[in-house]
């Protein structure tokens, strides 16, 4: 009996060892990915670099302010529009989880969430770029509004749901109106879910890349007219790190420590807003 | 003579064909705590929220027959009318957490957008909470949100909530089961100090509390009215044998 016991011990401590291998295996390539990006980019930003656009090829220095503006404009115009609709329809599906309505628009988020970049780009092109002939920063923002949107509804729900209907009821029945109960108790009691989803959809489309090839094309010139076409971040990093020119593959290392600097900073924000802004039920 | 406060004729609840409250008539005088109890199920929390027009916010969920509040039928007014006229004390304390304690007792104006001055908030919340025994122990943070609190104190925040909107008629669902002993007594005391400005409706499933802060007690059973009476009386001689069961411990 003792024998076993001591071999069920052992049994256990193999497992945890295994567990605890593998889960240092896993944060192994990352870290080598994060130093390798690092080490490569970080020499290349300073603040001729940010704010001048690429040099042309055998022209020493160049920046990426062309990308840095595009992907700002773009980023925010996809906010401003997947945010509020993203957020009304989360409302509406944590709020009528049983209806016909919630249930297939429900269906559509996980089909748009599994819809690869690419295609979402396909289709924005065939929509917007060939009516209007023209690639623009518009259709890109259309495009990453679309990525953004599965992100932000889902967070939503799934924030609201958590919230105990007492919460409602106690609204209720001081006489607030169903809008008030929703805009002034149900929202706020979870806005560092919602804020947190919404930080993280913008840190996923920053660095999308695929959705924009067709539809924002890139401009190797600053531009922040919205109906022409508008370089970003991850497409200048495509098109500088796939050229044959040692400078410009300088440039793509750069830019891409950059876009890893927004992201991880994106990704710190939203932990500090949801420890912070949480509200203790 | 005494005035009749609230008044349900031939009252009826349903959540989809399952009739869960069944032609009740009660009449309820002003200044008077009414304690409900019955067994689980009984239909005696369906009854109360349909006093102040709560259960039809429930999905399939129906009422017939008439509540009267001060001799209107609740279900000829607007219902956010009538719930801003009763107050209404749940199972379980459910401050707002993203508010403070100011806040949450002055969250019936706050939340329905009625501007007043702060003049008028100090003096609400003080009085409020005051009446809700709760001001000596919160008055040095006001400032601090609500959901900090005990149970207990939470409980009582919730009740200043309510009275902070001047209801005549306050309803408590089960309001002491979530809390500990010693905040179940300090919720039950309040009750006698309402008594002098406030209607009060208990639903309980505790017949010692029922007895204890009751005046009058109704007793519910598969949805009718068994028995309403003066709960002295019910508790010593009740008319009706499914009483005397319920009271006795035969069932519950």
């Amino acid at each position: 009996m003792e024998a076993k016991i001591g071999f069920r011990n052992t049994k256990s401590v193999i497992f945890k060892g295994i567990i605890v291998f593998f889960a240092f295996i896993m944060v192994v390539p990352l870290i080598i990915i994060l130093l390798y990006i690092i080490k490569q980019g970080i020499f290349q930003v300073n603040w001729h670099f940010l704010t001048n656009v690429p040099a042309p090829v055998g022209e020493p220095g160049g920046g990426i302010v062309n990308a840095l503006v595009g992907s700002f404009i773009m980023v925010l115009m996809s906010a401003i529009v997947a945010i509020p609709v993203g957020m009304a329809a989360g409302i509406y599906l944590s709020e009528n989880p049983r209806t016909k309505l919630a249930y297939y628009s429900g269906l559509c988020v996980d089909i748009l969430q599994g819809v690869p970049s690419i295609v979402v780009g396909i289709v924005v092109y065939f929509w917007i770029v060939k009516p209007l002939g023209t690639f623009s920063a518009i259709s890109g923002s259309v495009a990453l509004a679309i990525m953004m949107l599965p992100i932000v509804i889902r967070s939503t729900e799934q924030t609201l749901k958590l919230l105990p209907d007492s919460l409602k009821e106690a609204a209720l029945s001081l006489g607030v109106p169903y809008h008030r109960v929703i805009l002034k108790v149900i929202v706020p009691c979870g806005f560092a879910g919602i804020l947190s989803g919404i930080t993280l959809s913008i840190a996923r489309v920053i660095g999308e890349t695929a959705p924009l090839l067709f539809t924002a094309f890139g401009n190797p010139y600053l531009s922040t007219s919205i109906t022409k076409p508008m370089e970003s971040l991850p497409h200048l990093i495509f098109t500088y790190a796939t050229s044959p020119y040692d400078d410009w593959h300088n440039l793509a290392w750069g830019a891409s420590f950059i876009l890893l600097m927004f992201v991880l900073i994106l990704n710190i924000i939203t932990k500090v807003i949801t420890r912070k802004w949480k509200v203790q039920l | 003579m005494e005035s009749t406060i609230v008044k349900a004729e031939n009252y009826n609840s349903y959540f989809g064909d399952n009739h869960v409250v069944k032609d009740v008539n009660i009449s309820i005088n002003k200044n008077e705590v009414i304690a409900v109890m019955g067994p689980s199920g009984c239909g005696k929390t369906t009854f109360l929220r349909g006093i102040n027009r709560m259960h039809e916010l429930i999905p399939n969920a129906t009422s017939k027959g008439k509540i009267l509040l001060d001799g209107e039928n609740v279900y000829d007014m607007n219902a956010i009318y009538v719930r801003s006229k009763i107050g209404m004390v749940f199972q379980r304390p459910n401050p707002f957490p993203n508010l403070s304690i100011y806040e949450n007792v002055i969250a019936g104006y706050l939340l329905n957008g009625i501007k007043i001055s702060k003049a008028d908030k100090d003096v609400i919340v003080e009085k409020s909470l005051t009446s809700a025994a709760l001001w000596k122990e919160v008055k040095d943070s006001l400032h601090k949100k609500g959901t900090f609190l005990s149970g207990g104190q939470q409980q009582r925040l919730c009740i200043a909530r309510a009275i902070a909107m001047q209801p005549e008629l306050i309803l408590f669902d089960e309001p002491t089961s979530a809390l500990d002993p010693i905040s179940t007594s300090s919720v039950e005391a309040l009750f006698h100090e309402l008594k002098a400005n406030y209607t009060l409706i208990i639903v309980t499933h505790n017949m010692q509390q029922a007895a204890r802060v009751s005046d009058r007690t109704a007793f519910f059973y598969m949805g009718e009215l068994v028995e309403f009476d003066d709960t002295k009386q019910m508790f010593t001689n009740p008319a009706d044998q499914r009483t005397q069961n319920y009271i006795t411990g035969r069932f519950s």
